[in-house]
């Protein structure tokens, strides 16, 4: 009797990218809810336009490339980077601008240097630097959260705002429009403001911006079930906070009138989602241990430096980029000691 | 299952696989009956294959030697029953890139009649330990865990300390189950040799390592060990994980030890021997028999019985599953050794060697077909599970990219091809295949290398004698020359000189002998330069 044959080992885990990526959606539920509860429609709105586009864009590039587009498209990557664009973007963005940043996540970040497992930056963040260059006024113009402006826009005003424009909102749109609160803080801070006189603005809640600080928890939660999950490791985030904490937390020591206090840079703009959802990107990231530690560090301690002396306010992005450059490098110099190797052991 | 305390250390990574063993533990062990015919390969061993001492034709009994080791990196190969020997030829046998080698065919005779043997050596503590490896070495034992080392060489502890000697009967791999089988049904065996071992490398200690999935094994090897009051021998339990019986994952386990990195447990002053390897020592000192049979675990959803045979070497594995009820409808695949680290076969026409401790007849639900790998995504699922503490996603993307340099850098050989990796990789990427490939590639570039070196070592070394040659003949020329230009001044032709030389012995000759015709040999000028 003949057999067909094969490489050992015969068995496998079941273990596959799309769980691997299907787990990480279901993580970004809590968090995006909380958006939605915020910030409105427009949040959803985004998501829906950045996945469309994104799976479009990736079914045609493959296409162009003569693969099968199934399995690239069914492994559910194209999604979680749309969906991680689409939840940096203002809730109103115009709706063309959200389908070029997701174009452009899944065509020339992706796509051209591969596809899967083969960009050197992280898709959504390139894509979200992209949008912030190219349209500054449009990305810096967000939503008040509900809590603070007291109302929520309609399904169908905000469709109308985001398909003809937010002038169709007329008065309206500056009652419920306004910075975030990073950039609130930048430039009051610019304005030689003191941090309590700041602090003093109904922008702020107990523990960051009014609003951001519950978003950011949530997706703190989303992010505690990956790493129970284990589809990511703690390191990343774990170091990355740790750094932003206590560099930010270094500086208001010394100056707590004109560095604002430490949990402000945890729960007042994207460092939360960035250390558990996008510094973790494996692709781009660092993946030694060690290394791990280093790259969630550095972008820690980046995001603090860009927040404070770059200009622009939302750090993450750029942050997650320039530690992108450098993770071949920390790979290189930080491989772990193998079994039986000199050195201590493995306690 | 019985709780067991847990050993002080453990190693990196692992997997918790299921264990797929109760299938062939149902029944109990069973003597396969002696096919018509017999395929035994010259090489079932690490090192040179065995040359043949038998001729086509010979009629040979049972235990008699019919191939010797041709090196002392080998092993003798006995016949495993009488009948005669009616070919030594290619034949296919278990491999995995499916070849042929020399084999030595053997018909029964169907008497199963015994040759001589020697004599047991039962009093083997009052043994000279080199009596004892050459006692080894004629049996033919090799390391049945899988590696088949002979363990005539691997004894030969070469004047290094062992404080230490451990038994491997973690038999993790899935599925496999005949080393539980041989401890539930000879545990005696299995301490004899065990005894007979540290007497040859005068160890102090003997560890005996096995997984807690195996209950009744360690009770009745715990029974033996109080019925014979051994102090010096410690079972110890280790959690079921995979891949606890790799050599140097026990070894850490059972004593905290690391083995140097592409070192050898001598180096550390350990010995590790399979259980099933002790058993067949015991039966050479003890009983004076070599090594002609093995027990094997025949299993999976594609065989009607499964459950573990004796079966005398060089049967074919198709008489195996015969005797156990042939295979059933779901038949798919056949693996030899267990389904991490054991190879796939395209045939059941191969023999049963010496390595052979398990063959799984596989159904597409236990062994599916492989998928079509996606890119790594550098998730460092690999990272997690490999015992090694290797950074598998690394070593692949250096593999694939031919960069044999970095793969060396990042340990490379190392690696133990346990299979974890590849088991966890959520892209499905055969990772092992591309360790396999960078060693061999990088052993065939070290190789070719060699083959170089030794090219050009010749190739400078003609060239080397060329000049001194071209040195010496200038030199010599140099001499005649002056020799030449100083003969003027002391008088006389030297030219002239030979050449009156040549005439008078001429003129002597034909004095001499003055014959009808005049014959003379072709002069040779004095000049004449002669080379060697």
């Amino acid at each position: 009797m003949h057999f067909p044959v094969a490489s050992s080992p015969h068995l496998q885990g079941g273990n596959a990218i799309r769980s691997v990526m299907g787990q990480v959606l279901l993580a970004l539920v809590p968090g995006t809810a909380a958006l939605w509860w915020y910030f409105g429609w427009g949040v959803l709105i985004n998501i829906t336009l950045a996945c469309v586009a994104a799976v479009a864009a990736e079914w045609v590039t493959l296409k162009l490339r003569k693969r099968d587009p199934w399995p690239a498209v069914s492994d559910l990557s194209a999604v979680v980077t749309a969906w991680l664009l689409a939840l940096a973007l203002p809730p109103l963005l115009p709706w063309w601008q959200t389908v070029l940043g997701s174009v452009f996540a899944i065509v020339l970040v992706k796509q051209l240097f591969g596809g899967i497992g083969y960009n050197p930056f992280n898709p959504a963040m390139a894509a979200y630097a992209f949008l912030l260059i190219s349209f500054p006024a449009d990305m810096t113009h967000w939503l008040q959260p509900s809590v603070l402006s007291g109302e929520t826009l309609p399904l169908q005003q905000t469709l109308q705002a985001i398909f003809q424009g937010t002038a169709v909102l007329g008065a309206q749109w500056d009652a419920i429009s306004g910075a975030t609160p990073l950039d609130h803080m930048r430039t009051e801070l610019s304005r030689n403001l003191m941090i309590s006189e700041i602090r003093q603005s109904p922008v702020w809640g107990d523990f960051g911006g009014l609003g951001w600080e519950w978003v950011g928890n949530w997706f703190l939660l989303g992010g505690l079930f990956l790493i129970w999950r284990g589809v990511i490791s703690w390191r990343i985030p774990v170091s990355m906070l740790a750094a932003l904490l206590l560099v930010a937390g270094m500086f208001w020591a010394v100056d707590p009138e004109t560095h604002p206090f430490p949990a402000f840079h945890l729960f007042s703009g994207a460092a939360i989602l960035g250390a558990f959802f996008i510094a973790t990107d494996p692709v781009s990231a660092s993946t030694t241990p060690r290394g791990q530690l280093i790259y969630g560090a550095l972008i820690g301690a980046l995001v603090f430096v860009i927040r404070t002396w770059g200009g622009y306010p939302d750090a993450v992005a750029f942050a997650v980029l320039l530690m992108n450059m450098a993770a071949p490098t920390i790979d290189h110099y930080t491989q772990p000691r193998v079994f039986g190797a000199e050195g201590k052991g493995n306690g | 299952m019985p709780e067991y305390p847990k050993p002080a250390w453990d190693f990196h990574g692992g997997l918790h696989i299921d264990d797929h063993k109760s299938e062939s533990l149902a029944t109990p062990l069973r003597e396969a009956g002696i096919p018509t015919s017999l395929t035994l390969p010259l090489q079932q061993h690490i090192g040179q294959a065995a040359e043949p001492v038998v001729q086509v034709g010979d009629e040979v009994l049972k235990g008699q030697l019919i191939a010797r080791a041709s090196d002392y990196v080998s092993a003798n190969l006995h016949a495993p029953t009488s009948g005669r020997v009616v070919e030594i030829a290619e034949r296919p046998i278990a491999h995995p890139s499916g070849l042929s080698a020399q084999c030595i065919v053997l018909e029964s005779d169907g008497q199963d009649r015994w040759g001589e043997l020697p004599e047991p050596i039962e009093n083997y503590r009052e043994a000279d330990p080199a009596d004892l490896r050459e006692r080894l070495r004629w049996a033919g034992i090799v390391g049945l865990g899988g590696a088949v080392f002979p363990t005539s060489v691997k004894t030969n502890t070469t004047g290094r300390v062992i404080d230490t000697l451990i038994l491997n009967a973690a038999e993790c791999e899935p599925y496999i189950t005949c080393d539980d089988r041989l401890m539930r049904d000879h545990p005696g065996d299995v301490i004899d040799g065990a005894l007979i071992l540290q007497h040859i490398v005068s160890a102090g200690q003997v560890l005996i390592g096995i997984e807690q999935n195996k209950p009744e094994a360690i009770a009745a090897l715990q029974a033996e060990i109080d019925a014979r009051g051994l102090n010096e021998m410690r079972l110890v339990v280790v959690p079921t994980k995979y891949p606890s019986g790799g050599e140097k994952q026990l070894i850490y386990l059972l004593t905290g030890i690391e083995v140097p990195s592409r070192g050898l447990p001598l180096e550390v002053g350990i010995l590790c021997q399979n259980v099933a390897t002790t058993a067949a020592i015991a039966d050479a000192v003890l009983r004076g028999r070599p090594l002609i049979s093995r027990i094997v675990t025949l299993t999976g959803e594609g065989v009607t019985q499964p459950g573990n045979l004796r079966v005398a070497i060089g049967t074919s594995i198709r008489d195996l599953v015969n005797e156990m009820g042939g295979y059933t409808a779901q038949a798919q695949r056949l693996i030899m050794g267990g389904p991490m680290m054991g190879f796939a076969l395209g045939s059941d026409e191969l023999p049963v060697v010496k390595g052979s401790n398990c063959f799984i007849a596989a159904s597409r639900e236990e062994i599916p077909d492989p998928v079509s790998a996606s890119p790594c995504i550098r998730c460092g699922e690999c990272v997690k599970v490999c015992p090694a503490q290797l950074l598998p996603q690394q070593l692949y993307w250096f593999a694939r990219s031919r960069d044999f340099d970095k793969t060396q850098d990042h340990h490379l050989f190392d690696c133990i091809e346990c299979g974890c990796c590849a088991y966890v990789c959520p892209a499905h990427i055969p990772l092992v295949q591309y360790y396999r490939f960078a060693k061999t590639e990088i052993w065939a570039s070290e190789r070719e290398r060699a083959k170089a070196d030794h090219a050009r070592r010749r190739h400078e070394f003609h060239e080397a004698r060329l000049k001194r040659l071209e040195e010496e003949r200038q030199a010599r020329l140099r001499k005649k020359k002056e020799v030449l230009r100083k003969k003027p001044a002391s008088g006389g032709d030297p030219k002239k000189a030979a050449i009156d030389a040549a005439m008078k012995r001429v003129a002597a000759k034909k004095a001499a002998q003055r014959p009808p015709e005049q014959s003379q040999g072709p002069e040779q000028a004095p000049e004449q330069e002669k080379e060697a």
